[in-house]
């Protein structure tokens, strides 16, 4: 595995995508946001397992904090509908304060874990919450010239 | 290699992936520099809502937006208008010289509070899925080619959720795989998140983020009705003990129009306030209340998988629950290359499902 490879000032500059995996959304308990812990096949020889089931676990646990209804959300409630919501143009919802730390999250994931592997996350709000997207880049340390030469050959034949 | 590749780091510190194409296949608009990617070259920045595939109206630079027709949001407000200031002209000026100025003010907070929330439910997006990126739709086509052999392939999956089968479809539009409790308007062109309905009097579809303001306008409209109904018979009652009674009706022509509106109004507005009460109470939506989706008709262990089981909680996480922010990001700059939804820029969607396939086939056997 190529860890010292990759960094993300050398993504910014001569990457090649290979592929894009998608992780889809969980709605087995309902309509919090949740994605899959399920690991996907072709992330097998790129990543570890764990590493990528314990960033979901996170972000799921962030997502979770974010819909959670409890005595803060009530709260939050009840003042902005006293203020007829104009509170809402001088404060955060607790919603946006924790989509900003998610995407701190993701950005440092990136760099510490994603990027040194030839892969990178995509914030899921980018995506309309739907997917969390993962970029698969070209894996330098294994001679990464014939998938390319592949892509090349396949579009210069349209 | 004739492949261009680069990946920006935008201000934000976010990621575009951009151009994977080669120098062989030219965009279609932008000639043949392969180092601008297809799209938007205008010189000025774009915003994405000059760009919206839905069948919306965007006012004040992206900040505003309702539904096409909007023509029964103006009679809304006209009758509103009309009524109020009927009221507060004419018949304020007596009930507070013989009564109490309590009852102006009153209803100035009420008339304030119902434009409130009629502006917040007509203005604001009401949960709308932002259609698929090209990659995305591509991977889920390719999902759903290879889960059977059978044709057509099933375009549903289904999802259980607190022990109930959910039916999830899938959008042929949005290109998506609806969440639960969505919907594809079809007036807008859009797939809204919880969607209850689409409402002509606000203008606008009635979703995950703006269906408590609705609740609040229906019910602080039908508050108002009522307090307008019931002071301008007050008011003709005073007055008739003054003068008589044709002789108020003379003194305050405009109370017999005001009561008359407002008798119609009350009938259906506050009923339609009953209903939604009845629909919060037991977290249903209306378009699942009309389907009878949790009816026991459909079955005897037919239930409501979202409800929380008591009454008080389904109508605090309805109205005190959190206010999720809008997925569609109106007012951003659209970025040269970022990915288009699937109804724009054909170039990139070949492209980019061309390098899938081709991955997919180099990996053989695809799961």
């Amino acid at each position: 595995m190529a860890t010292e490879f990759h960094n993300l000032q050398e993504l910014r500059h001569s990457p090649s995508l290979v592929t894009k995996v998608f992780i889809q959304r969980d709605y087995s308990e309902g309509t919090v946001c949740r994605f899959q812990a399920k690991f996907p096949s072709e992330l097998d020889n790129r990543i570890e397992r764990t590493l990528l089931e314990e960033t979901v676990k996170t972000l799921n646990s962030y997502y979770a904090e974010a819909e959670k209804i409890g005595g803060q959300s009530y709260l939050e409630g009840c003042l902005a509908c006293a203020t007829a919501y104009i509170i809402f143009l001088c404060m955060e919802t607790r919603y946006e304060k924790v989509l900003r730390k998610i995407s701190g999250f993701i950005q440092e994931q990136n760099e510490k874990i994603y990027a040194p592997r030839g892969l990178l996350l995509t914030d899921p709000i980018e995506r309309g919450m739907r997917v969390l997207e993962i970029s698969v880049f070209e894996d330098r340390g294994s001679g990464g010239s014939s998938p390319s030469s592949t892509m090349s050959s396949g579009s210069s034949a349209r | 290699m004739s492949q261009i590749q680069h990946a920006a780091l935008d201000q934000q510190g976010r990621y575009n992936q951009i151009c994977t194409r080669g120098g062989s296949c030219p965009p279609p608009a932008d000639g043949s520099e392969p180092a601008h990617c297809p799209g938007h070259r205008s010189r000025s920045p774009r915003k994405k809502w000059q760009v919206f595939p839905g069948r919306n109206r965007f006012y004040c630079d992206g900040r505003i937006m309702m539904a096409r027709q909007t023509g029964v949001f103006y009679l809304t407000l006209v009758l509103i208008l009309l009524t109020c200031g009927l009221f507060f002209t004419f018949d304020c000026p007596f009930l507070a010289s013989n009564l109490t100025p309590a009852i102006p003010a009153v209803g100035g907070v009420l008339f304030i509070f119902v434009m409130g929330m009629l502006f917040r439910a007509s203005f604001s997006d009401p949960g709308i899925l932002p259609r698929a990126t090209p990659d995305e739709a591509a991977d889920l086509e390719r999902q759903i080619d290879s889960a059977g052999c059978s044709r057509p392939p099933p375009r549903t999956r289904e999802v259980l959720i607190n022990g109930q089968a959910v039916k999830l479809k899938y959008c042929f539009t949005c290109k998506i795989f609806r969440p639960p409790r969505a919907s594809h308007c079809s007036l807008c062109d859009n797939c809204v998140e919880r969607f209850d309905h689409h409402c002509p009097w606000v203008g606008n579809c009635v979703g995950r983020r703006n269906y408590r303001f609705f609740y609040l306008f229906i019910l602080s409209l039908s508050l108002l009705t009522v307090f307008i109904f019931a002071f301008v018979i007050t008011h003709v009652i005073l007055r008739s003990n003054q003068t008589g009674f044709l002789g108020a009706l003379k003194d305050s022509p405009a109370s017999v129009l005001e009561v008359v509106v407002c008798f119609f109004s009350i009938w259906s507005i506050v009923g339609l306030s009953g209903f939604h009460t009845y629909l919060i109470s037991s977290n249903q939506t209306t378009n699942e209340d009309i389907k009878g989706s949790w009816s026991t008709k459909r079955g005897k262990d037919n239930y409501n998988p979202y409800s929380y089981g008591n009454i008080l909680t389904n109508c605090c996480a309805a109205l005190c629950g959190p206010l999720p922010p809008s997925l569609i990001d109106r007012r951003g700059l659209i970025q040269s290359g970022t990915p288009q939804t699937v109804s724009q820029s054909n170039g990139t969607s070949n492209s980019s499902y061309a390098s899938t396939q081709l991955h997919s086939n180099m990996q053989g056997a695809h799961p």
